[in-house]
């Protein structure tokens, strides 16, 4: 396309530089992450070199071995698939109900839903603590779970319904001639057809769960139930002195992230852009 | 008779499909707000059995007799700001550089968009070592090169800590409108262009009459995703300054963590919330506004 072509290669050279320069910001804080974490204990606060003198792998091994990050990572890969799995769920039955189904109150019960997006985990906290305070959920993974889904919910269920709106209804009709009833058509018709509205909707909530922080921070005070984001804060408490350490424990935190991205990357920023653009 | 039982069942059923949902959203949506009202008509420590009614004496000590409030409101406010001109004007300018044909767009996409794929928690604790007073490159490499009097604790200091939070915090996010801003202008048909261009339109004014003018929806969506984003802001002031020094770089949902966890203020917290709350259900509404205005 180029609509502004730069005639001027001056212009050109201008253009690339400002590019490579914003990348290389990008960039550098996550290598410099790296190299820290692969300096000696003494090095990481003198050897100014990108590229370490020689490189500490056994920071690794340390950092995995003395603290908790085995169950951090375990507990966030456990977080994240059931409350992704949790709201692909609840989300899409309740859209399908909202956009196929009759029942009184339908668009009362969808409108009250929707207001629930607009107090996030940061305007709701304090109520949601006391609630798992009396429920006795404090500390446990429901505890946890529970208001992490509902989190996704309005968002998903907005998305979900417009998108159940725009499948056209003769399938369904066929499938409702030939005997299906609604969960038939639900679980054989309409979530066939969603597949890539899936894919975004679980992308999304994949990225929202294993960020999440402030929840947690509320929720756990046991270290072995903590998620990767909250338990890194205890991480760093222990090894406030051994910068090498603490920074080799954050890179172990962020590789699963970084090959998601490696391996999504087209669909994770499609997905992110229509999201935004959508809801 | 047959008939109404018949259409019961079927309302019966067909709510089925909407009653996770709903027990959910009256668990975890409906009881924590209607409390979080009533919190805010008590002092309460959070734990013991006993609490005080003080009417509205919450809400008088949170919008008038103390200052940290509207503090934390103007630090946001900053943020704001801050994020609005870089995020709206850098990624713009970014975007339209990369546009299909220049060298390596796909791989700037794919290196702009790394700093939003990491959770706000390691961005934190990465900058917190580079901006670090002692330890810090950026204050190493100025005293090697011999600026050594710029060398200041950067999130220490009360005159660059909320700068330096504000910088902190476009850098991980400006990919993201980046993006958005790319999907945008792929969305311009190009015949507009080049109709203009056999009109005689000068480079400049196809960017000023044709993509900006078709962008504003997208900028719109920028900015209300940096607004919330910034109305919200916790994660990463948490770890990069909590709030210090002297509350230069705290906002709200921090103050109402501390103020409930720290100072076991709940009643107080809570109206901090309620108010939060409102800011936010305000900012939405006009959200729903814009985009149903710029809808295309």
């Amino acid at each position: 396309m180029s609509v502004y072509h730069l005639k001027n290669s001056t212009l050109k050279i201008f253009k690339h530089t400002f590019l490579i320069l914003v990348a290389a910001l990008c960039l550098f804080p996550l290598l410099w992450l790296i190299s820290s974490s692969l300096k000696s204990r003494t090095g990481v606060m003198t050897d100014l070199s990108l590229v370490p003198s020689e490189f500490h792998w056994e920071n690794y091994i340390q950092a995995w071995n003395r603290g908790e990050l085995g169950i951090y990572l375990f507990n966030s890969f456990f977080y994240t698939a059931i409350a992704v799995f949790g709201v692909l769920f609840i989300a899409s039955l309740a859209a399908y109900g909202f956009a196929r189904l009759q029942f009184p109150g339908k668009e009362i019960i969808y409108y009250t839903l929707l207001l629930s997006m607009f107090v996030p985990i940061p305007a709701s906290f304090i109520p949601i603590f006391v609630l798992l305070m009396k429920m006795h959920l404090l500390n446990t993974r429901l505890g946890y779970l529970l208001p992490l889904i509902n989190g996704g919910l309005p968002v998903a269920i907005f998305i979900f319904r417009g998108f159940f709106e725009s499948i056209p209804t003769d399938l369904e009709d066929a499938a409702r001639i030939d005997g299906s009833g609604k969960w038939g058509i639900y679980w054989r018709i309409v979530l066939p057809l969603s597949k890539p509205v899936i894919a975004a909707v679980a992308i999304f909530n994949c990225l929202g769960a294993w960020k999440e922080f402030l929840l947690a921070l509320v929720v756990f005070s046991d270290k072995h139930l903590m998620p990767v984001q909250r338990g890194l804060v205890e991480f760093q408490g222990q090894y406030s002195i051994t910068y090498n350490l603490m920074f080799a424990g954050i890179v172990i935190t962020i590789v699963p992230v970084l090959l998601f991205y490696a391996l999504m990357q087209k669909n994770i920023v499609k997905g992110l852009t229509e999201g935004a653009i959508k809801a | 008779m047959d008939f109404s039982w018949r259409r019961l069942y079927n309302y019966g059923s067909s709510l089925f499909y909407v009653m996770p949902a709903m027990a959910l959203f009256i668990l975890f949506s409906l009881y924590p707000f209607l409390k979080n009202i009533e919190l805010t008509f008590f002092e309460w420590d959070g734990v013991s059995p006993h609490r005080y009614f003080v009417g509205l004496g919450n809400y008088v000590s949170v919008l008038f007799a103390k200052a940290d409030f509207w503090r934390a409101a103007r630090n946001v406010a900053f943020l704001t700001v801050v994020g609005l001109i870089l995020q709206n004007g850098l990624s713009l300018v970014l975007a339209v550089l990369v546009d299909r044909k220049t060298r390596g767009a796909s791989l700037y996409r794919v290196v702009y968009f790394i700093p939003p794929m990491l959770p706000a928690i390691v961005v934190a604790f990465i900058w917190r070592w580079i901006l670090d007073a002692d330890f810090g490159i950026l204050n190493q490499t100025l005293k090697n090169i011999g600026f050594g009097k710029l060398a200041m604790p950067w999130l220490g200091s009360k005159s660059t800590a909320l700068a330096a939070v504000s910088v902190v915090n476009v850098w991980s996010s400006f990919g993201y409108a980046f993006v958005l801003f790319l999907a945008g202008l792929q969305g311009i048909p190009k015949t507009l262009y080049e109709a203009a261009k056999i009109d005689g339109a000068n480079e400049w004014q196809l960017f000023s009459q044709i993509t900006i003018p078709l962008l504003i929806p997208v900028m719109t969506i920028v900015s209300i995703l940096t607004i919330l984003g910034a109305v919200q802001s916790f994660d990463m002031i948490y770890i990069l300054t909590r709030g210090s020094p002297a509350g230069t770089t705290e906002v709200p949902a921090l103050l109402i963590f501390l103020e409930a966890f720290e100072y076991h203020h709940f009643g107080l917290a809570a109206t901090m919330a309620v108010i939060l709350g409102i800011i936010l259900f305000v900012l939405s509404l006009i959200q729903i506004k814009l985009s149903k205005r710029l809808s295309i």
